[in-house]
């Protein structure tokens, strides 16, 4: 039997989340990220997040909109723009909590979530000043003993890196069927799956709906990473990652990146931005990319 | 320049690649562009073995030296070069450097002389003077395996006397960690615009502590001293980094065809 259909609007999912809930987001840096839900969540009165992410515009989105009390991440970057600017911002006035974790810890954080243990160890970031500065780091100290030749027997204290349990994830798939069996495409799967499985429920926007039995035709069969049995709902968003990277369907939008990191800088560049892409509903910011697109090319035309 | 002329970027490079010698049957994973040509100028030398990244999802096993691609390539260009052995998702990378089949080649902002290692902020991390790239996956990076750095810009605000937030751990901090937690941790060269350093030499307690390894043809020992914002060991005999062979000098001329090594070490 056909699963239910759990088709939604990226409006539809944000009436599902509430201040001060922590939201995973997947993707990676400036690739992949799931914007259309991110700009729904921009334009709702949704406050005071905790937000987990392998850090891109997602994060700088929300931190300069003022949506965030915390972030927890292994970086935050635009990639092509190594610092994202509008995250750093929020950093230097700390106007945010944040909590910086090493980029594998994050990994460990979310698979504890998902197989539902308090903690994973982890040699990643001891030594560092990450359990330092982290004040809710513990150590663990491990039951058996480890032998290595020419050193004393030791039980060795490990990272315990802490479940980071969501409680709701927001990822952006290639392709899915209407009840939420989801694929990507690509080279990597990024920890999507992961964040879908450490949320209590989890929201997938695809770039295409598509029917269940054409799922193995579209993707091979080990990039369908994502089962209905762990999604609370389905967003088709054409287009939905812009302005970062999503191949093989688009690539990153780096103009557009580059306005959006000018944001940073002022308030008036911000409130432009905002105004022209962030208060209108996803029709109209693809049609104002579109737009922006056509100018450029036109400009190209003539130079 | 002409391009049969050595220039101080070239002995860069060199040394770079010299960093990975005897790494035989692992990931050779420089980050940036200096470190990427160094890199792939061993595995296409003397290190023939080395596997390397394409910088993204796979890594790379070329099947002859001249199979090793250059660097600052178009999209079509780098996948058309690229000869694809094994799938490498990040997910993949974590259980690769996790298992200590790498050896990693990263940047400092700061870097103190037990090879402590800052990109995260400067000034107090809790609310930083500047955000930097925050941890990323250098704590996890130097407790399993080798690890290396590159610094294009050799200066006291470089090389300081305490770095701001410890991101990499130096051998300080493996000390205390002690000799079974801290049994994969090896930090082996630092290279920079002006000389390459080890951790040959070591201080009161025995811990090890950055030693001038060579100074590049044209820079002195006092040059560096001055650049360095703590006290180097400085061994009586310090030598010049080497120039490289013909054979070499033609690999990187064919490995950096956009010349992006003499963009980010101009001639001095």
């Amino acid at each position: 039997m056909p699963g239910p259909d759990k088709r939604l609007s990226a409006d539809d999912v944000v009436a599902e989340l509430a201040s001060g809930m922590t939201i995973g987001i997947g993707g990676w840096g400036s690739r992949r990220k799931p914007m259309s839900l991110v700009r729904a969540i921009l334009r709702s009165d949704l406050a005071d997040l905790t937000v987990v992410s392998y850090g891109g515009p997602d994060v700088g989105l929300l931190c300069r909109a003022g949506k965030v009390r915390k972030v927890v991440s292994g970086f935050v970057s635009l990639d092509s723009i190594p610092l994202e600017p509008n995250y750093q911002a929020a950093r230097q006035a700390g106007t945010i909590d944040a909590a910086e974790w090493d980029e594998g810890m994050l990994l460990l954080g979310l698979q504890a979530a998902a197989w539902r243990v308090p903690f994973l160890p982890s040699r990643a970031g001891l030594g560092s000043d990450v359990p330092q500065l982290m004040d809710d780091l513990r150590t663990v100290r491990s039951p058996y003993p480890t032998r290595v030749p020419g050193l004393e027997e030791v039980h060795e204290d490990l990272l315990a890196v802490p479940a980071l349990e969501l409680d709701a994830a927001l990822v952006h798939q290639h392709r899915a069927d209407r009840s939420g069996n989801a694929a990507w495409l690509g080279e990597d799967p990024f920890m999507d799956d992961l964040f879908v499985r450490a949320a209590q429920r989890a929201f997938v926007s695809c770039e295409q709906v598509v029917d269940t039995s054409e799922l193995v035709d579209v993707a091979d069969l080990t990039h369908l990473r994502i089962t209905r049995m762990d999604v609370a709902g389905v967003v088709e968003a054409p287009g939905g990652a812009h302005f970062t990277e999503c191949p093989p369907d688009y690539g990153r939008d780096e103009a557009f990146q580059r306005r959006y990191a000018a944001t940073a800088k002022s308030d008036e560049a911000w409130d432009e931005f905002r105004r022209d892409f962030l208060e209108v509903d996803d029709a109209g910011y693809r049609a104002k990319v579109e737009e922006l697109r056509e100018a450029a090319g036109s400009e190209g035309a003539r130079s | 320049m002409s391009d049969d002329e050595i220039t101080r970027a070239d002995v860069c490079a060199v040394a770079i690649a010299e960093a990975f010698r005897g790494d035989g049957e692992r990931l050779c994973n420089p980050i940036g562009n200096l470190p990427l040509i160094g890199g792939r100028l061993a595995a296409a030398t003397f290190e023939p073995e080395l596997l390397l990244t394409d910088g993204f999802y796979t890594v790379m096993d070329p099947q002859s030296p001249d199979d090793v691609p250059a660097v600052g390539l178009d999209e079509a260009d780098r996948l058309a070069t690229r000869t694809v052995a094994h799938w490498n998702p990040y997910r993949e990378m974590f259980s690769l450097l996790w298992r200590g089949r790498r050896h990693v080649m990263m940047g400092a902002t700061q870097i103190d002389r037990h090879g402590n290692q800052n990109i995260a902020a400067i000034g107090a991390w809790h609310q930083p003077r500047r955000q930097l790239l925050g941890f990323r996956g250098a704590p996890g990076n130097t407790i399993n395996h080798t690890t290396s750095y590159w610094v294009p810009n050799h200066s006291p605000r470089v090389f300081v006397e305490t770095v701001d937030v410890v991101c990499g751990l130096g051998y300080d901090r493996a000390a205390q960690l002690g000799p079974v937690a801290a049994r994969f941790h090896e930090v082996r060269r630092v290279v920079s615009n002006l000389g390459v350093f080890d951790f040959g030499a070591t201080d009161d307690d025995g811990t090890p502590v950055m030693r001038v390894r060579s100074v590049h043809p044209g820079v002195t020992v006092d040059e560096i001293v001055e650049a360095t914002g703590f006290e180097l060991a400085v061994p009586d005999d310090v030598g010049e980094s080497r120039l490289p062979t013909d054979d070499e000098l033609a690999q990187l001329r064919r490995l950096d065809p956009s010349g992006l090594a003499a963009r980010e070490v101009p001639a001095p």
